[in-house]
């Protein structure tokens, strides 16, 4: 193999895998965001 | 032992893309007929698991409008943006791999289009979710939108065969291609296993989730009662 396609070998799995990391790693976020906000209304409800 | 299961899918899914790593680059041989035929061994498995998405949301769509259960639309939004995560790796190694063999990173050749057209239609589905607020009304749209979207992929699945334009034509033996070659196939099948699995870890994940934005719900009711 070239190393031009090398290049071009090795960014396409890169990209590949980058793209399933970000959507993994934005689940993770928002999974920290909404157990958040579970604890902040489970309080408010044991408040009232 | 929901938890058991996604453990069990991760690490068979990292362990067969390991595998097909070292077959890609080490066993299979480097030259072949096709330039940088190697990336094929992600652009295929990639269509496949997000047309497999598309289908299952299908499934669900159909499941939700005869039953009118929720939870099959939630199921069905969570498989969609899964499976446009695997529709995004399809088109841009595509592209990459476009601008090695053509020269160019994009053309408006008809399979290309097709599966563009297919990507917008589904981030159309996620976008109109969102736009929709009131529930039943949110399920319903989505689920004649994500039926209208699989006329589409089948459409993009046929084009390789229907269109002699740019595209190469389909290379496997299961689609009345040519083949490549003894052993160059199994690594497609087996990196497709591998996307499945990691994808259905994904679609559990987001699964959880609607499940906590549920208990959000519920309890925002409950304190808006008191």
């Amino acid at each position: 193999m070239e190393p031009r396609e090398f290049q071009f070998v090795f960014a396409g799995f890169c990209v590949a895998w980058a793209i399933v990391m970000i959507y993994a790693l934005t689940l993770g976020l928002r999974e920290r965001r909404l157990r958040k906000e579970l604890d902040r209304v489970r309080k408010m409800v044991e408040k009232r | 032992m929901r938890e058991k299961i996604m453990y069990i899918l991760a690490a068979v899914g990292i362990g067969l893309v390991t595998w097909t790593l070292y077959k890609v680059w080490f066993v299979l041989p480097k030259e072949a007929n096709v330039a940088a035929y190697q990336i094929l061994y992600f652009h295929v498995p990639a269509a496949a698991t997000a047309f497999t998405g598309f289908f299952t949301a299908l499934a669900l769509s159909g499941f939700y409008l005869g039953t009118g259960n929720l939870k099959y639309d939630a199921l069905a939004a969570g498989v969609v943006e899964v499976a446009l995560t695997f529709a995004s790796i399809n088109l841009i190694t595509g592209m990459i791999w476009a601008r090695y063999a053509w020269g160019i990173w994009w053309t408006w050749d008809a399979r290309l289009t097709s599966m563009l057209t297919c990507w917008l239609i589904y981030a159309g589905y996620l976008i109109l979710r969102r736009a929709i607020d009131e529930p039943t009304q949110r399920a319903r749209l989505s689920a004649f939108l994500a039926i209208l979207g699989c006329v589409n992929v089948a459409f993009v699945y046929k084009s390789i065969e229907w269109f002699r334009t740019q595209h190469p034509s389909p290379v496997l033996s299961i689609r009345s291609g040519g083949g490549m070659g003894p052993g160059m196939e199994a690594p497609i099948y087996w990196n497709w296993l591998a996307m499945a699995c990691l994808g259905t870890v994904l679609v559990l994940v987001r699964m959880r989730q609607e499940e906590i934005s549920r208990e959000i719900d519920s309890l925002r009711r409950m304190a808006h009662a008191y």
